[in-house]
């Protein structure tokens, strides 16, 4: 056999502490190794064209390159030797980088350790099988979870494709937390005035299947080929004969805090979520409808005009197969509700931004007019307050929520056209305007009269009736006071809680915070660790608009993709029986997390004719790597190929 | 010099290796990472062997129980290193020694503390000779 080892500089990130130099040296009398030689940038062109010419110079068998982390450039490398005409599975790295150089200083323990390392990787290759990959064909079909702006703009985006998509949503309307804002910077353009377009048009694409009211309720398959089940709660109304009159919503007895308006109004238990609703037909919130929970009423099933409410109405379970899921299941803002220092809960004029964004609609719980909650009378002067929450290690997130600059000075302005001749203060830490025309806007709030104080705010104080803003102001280093009539708090976003439970249906992970992990921060920044599962807006982290519907184009776009190319291909990385030495007893059966095990019969010649008995049998389009099932068994007879026995013995025989 | 074998499974505990490294978070250098899928392909030959071949200390990390790539992997590890525990210390080897841990992609500060107390550890402990074949020893 004739190994090549490759030992990558990464210019100074595995050079400055590992001798690379003499580590290919001494790699030439490991067992098995031929040839070996150090190169500057392993991953460059002129990296990958120096392993092709060894592989044909040098008649090379396997080769194991020392770099960084297999999880960066692995792929790459078994592109390489592929164009070179061998397997593309012969290749082993070893992580100098990630795991070595840039955790150790600089010393002979360091140099030493990355030898064996390679060493190990040596071990390996030497077992290594070649592996084969099968083709798979891809549903063209497409799911997109959370039917906010991200989710609305990856599903159009997939349907002027040509592609079908399902589109879920678990409230009864389109919209998510853009249709909740009253105008969008830096442009001040009126959020329902662009977002209701999409969501008409996304609702009547020909290619889109809403479904609103509804839930992922299970995940099973892979990339190409996901089965999922969806339930569809019980509206409780049959929309087909429905006309979205209101005469139910109007009549309904029951009283409930309206989320979308921030709970600052009441909504009905029959409802629909607000005036532009899409679908703008109403549900039944069964946990709060009279007759669901206490028997009596129907008063919506007496005036309905259309005899549409239905109360039998039940859960329905649509199962579908999907090539690839879209997850944009946004964001929830803090409530920093028992957070003495800033007197939300405690004073009703302490309001968090998004419950100002209502204010400000027209359509909220006030018509569109500024009012202090306590009295109803307009403030005189509204203190804003940056960071709550952001940028706060003790007790909130230690991430900046990215929007709260902007959409503050958003705030000022939209007072100062309303009110002219209410003050407002900015109390802020830093202020963060990247994005185009960010900063321009950024100065017009400032220039338009609101007083921007550096500070952080230490408390707002409150006698029941007044409120005092104290904190300290760093431009001229003192503690100072500011009386307000409105405090507003520009309160951090944060993961939604819901969402957790849904990655891990799709065996998506979630980051420190909770949003989702995209597969690599800067290369794969829509991808998830799971083939054919993509992100796309705030359920990633916090994002503005713009960059949310850049996102949801992107994640839309890998999807096109995968469905134009048609096919997928299958892991090579399957288990293996050895029915020779399988028992048959099925004990790897049960460990299997996708069910690919099941029972075979085989034929077998023993002295004196043919017995049939059982066998452990893997579907490979199945099969998902994982090794549970070699580990179960007591025979040896199961091998996870890529990660056999030999395989691993020989890395742990070098530790 | 001591030398710790840990096995990281690919989604969470190696990916947490890597960010540790990403963001220059500083361990001995006595650990020799083995990547494997998931932690459920560890079974105990590997761990025993690596005892036989001179390790000190093993440690199997893997995904938050919950988080599992493969939804379920890391409960079959937490039972089978559970069990093998206790082999180890009916054959008279300080259980100590074997450690599973749950640290997920995003964790390079749980890996290096985690790295650093576990070293710590069998730094105490000594090398562990109880079930070491000396016959296959490298030389060094
Ligand atoms: S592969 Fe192993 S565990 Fe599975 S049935 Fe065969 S002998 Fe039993
Ligand atoms: S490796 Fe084994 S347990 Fe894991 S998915 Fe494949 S067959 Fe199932």
């Amino acid at each position: 056999m004739r190994i090549g080892v490759f030992i990558c500089w990464c210019g100074s990130n595995i050079a400055g502490t590992v001798d690379v130099e003499s580590l290919s040296e001494k790699a030439k009398f490991l067992p098995d190794v031929y040839y070996s030689e150090d190169v500057k940038y392993m991953c460059s062109e002129i990296g990958q064209e120096s392993i092709k010419k060894a592989i044909k110079e040098q008649k090379l068998e396997r080769v194991v390159i020392g770099s960084c982390s297999p999880r960066m450039h692995e792929e790459t490398f078994q592109e390489v030797l592929k164009d070179s005409g061998l397997n593309p599975y012969y290749v082993e790295i070893a992580n100098l980088r990630e795991q070595c150089s840039w955790v150790h200083d600089e010393g002979e323990e360091t140099t030493q350790k990355a030898f064996e390392l390679v060493e190990k990787a040596v071990a390996k290759i030497r077992f290594a099988k070649p592996l084969t990959t099968e083709t798979l064909p891809v549903t063209k079909r497409a799911l997109v979870v959370g039917g906010g702006i991200a989710g609305i703009q990856s599903a159009l985006d997939i349907a002027e494709a040509g592609y079908e998509v399902d589109l879920v949503e678990n409230t009864p309307s389109l919209g998510g937390r853009m249709a909740q804002l009253d105008k969008t910077f830096p442009t001040l353009d009126c959020s329902a005035c662009i977002l209701t377009p999409k969501m008409v048009e996304a609702s009547s694409h020909p290619n889109i299947r809403l479904l609103t009211y509804a839930e992922i309720e299970d995940v099973s398959g892979f990339v190409g080929n996901f089965d999922i089940k969806i339930r569809q709660k019980a509206k409780s109304i049959d929309h087909d004969k429905c006309t979205g009159c209101g005469d139910c919503t109007e009549k309904c007895p029951a009283k409930i805090d309206n989320e979308f308006e921030e709970d600052k109004e009441i909504r009905k238990a029959v409802y629909t979520p607000f005036p532009q609703a899409v679908p703008n037909k109403p549900v039944i919130d069964r946990d709060n409808c009279r007759y669901f929970q206490k028997g009596k009423c129907k008063v919506c099933q007496k005036v309905c005009p259309a005899e549409a409410v239905d109360y039998e109405q039940e859960d329905e379970i649509i199962e579908e197969r999907y090539g690839g899921v879209i997850l944009a299941t946004g964001f929830d803002q803090l409530k920093p509700e028992g957070w003495e220092e800033f007197g939300y809960g405690a004073h009703p004029d302490v309001i968090t931004s998004l419950e100002l964004e209502r204010m400000f609609n027209s359509s909220g719980p006030t018509g569109g007019k500024v009012v202090c909650p306590s009295t109803g009378r307009e403030p005189k002067r509204v203190v804003f307050i940056q960071c709550v929450g952001s940028r706060d290690k003790n007790k909130g997130n230690a991430y900046c929520s990215k929007v709260c600059c902007l959409y503050t000075a958003k705030h000022t302005l939209l007072l100062k056209e309303k009110l002219p001749d209410t003050e407002s203060f900015v109390f802020y830490i830093d202020i963060r305007t990247a994005g185009k025309s960010y900063e321009e806007f950024y100065e017009r709030a400032r220039s338009t009269g609101a007083k921007y104080l550096k500070g952080h705010v230490s408390k707002v104080e409150t006698d029941g009736k007044e409120l005092l803003v104290r904190s300290y102001d760093n431009s001229i280093g003192e503690q100072i006071e500011v009386e307000a009539d409105l405090v507003v708090l520009a309160s951090a976003i944060k993961a939604k809680g819901t969402t957790e439970g849904l990655a891990q249906m799709f065996g998506a992970t979630g980051d420190k915070d909770g949003f989702l992990s995209e597969a690599h921060p800067k290369l794969k920044p829509v991808e998830t660790q799971t083939a054919g599962v993509f992100l796309a807006g705030a359920c990633q982290g916090p994002n503005d608009i713009p960059d949310t519907v850049g996102q949801a184009g992107a994640a839309a776009s890998k999807i096109i993709g995968l469905f134009n190319r048609g096919e997928v291909e299958s892991l090579p990385t399957t288990a293996e029986v050895d029915a020779s030495i399988c028992s048959g007893c099925l004990k790897c059966e049960p460990v299997c997390p996708v069910g690919a095990i099941s029972s075979e019969q085989i034929e077998e010649k023993v002295p004196g004719g043919v017995v049939t008995r059982q066998v452990a049998g893997v579907n490979n389009a199945l099969c998902r790597g994982c090794g549970a099932c070699t580990a179960a068994c007591r025979n040896g007879a199961m091998n996870l190929k890529g990660y056999t026995h030999r395989e691993l013995l020989a890395e742990v025989d070098n530790l | 010099m001591i030398k710790i074998a840990a096995f990281c499974c690919n989604w969470c505990s190696y990916a947490g290796a890597d960010l540790c490294g990403s963001s220059r978070l500083k361990y001995p250098a006595d650990i020799r990472i083995i990547r494997v899928p998931c932690s459920s392909r560890v079974d105990a030959s590997l761990v025993l062997r690596a005892f036989q071949k001179g390790a000190d200390g093993v440690m199997v990390n893997g995904c938050h129980p919950g988080d599992c790539h493969y939804v379920s992997g890391n409960y079959h590890t937490r039972r089978r290193m559970a069990l093998l525990k206790n082999l180890l210390k009916f054959m008279g080897l300080d259980d100590e020694r074997l450690e599973v841990n749950w640290i997920s992609g995003s964790e390079a500060g749980k890996f290096q503390q985690t790295v650093l107390d576990f070293t710590d550890k069998i730094n105490k402990l000594g090398p562990a000779e109880e079930m070491r074949d000396m016959r296959c020893q490298k030389p060094s």
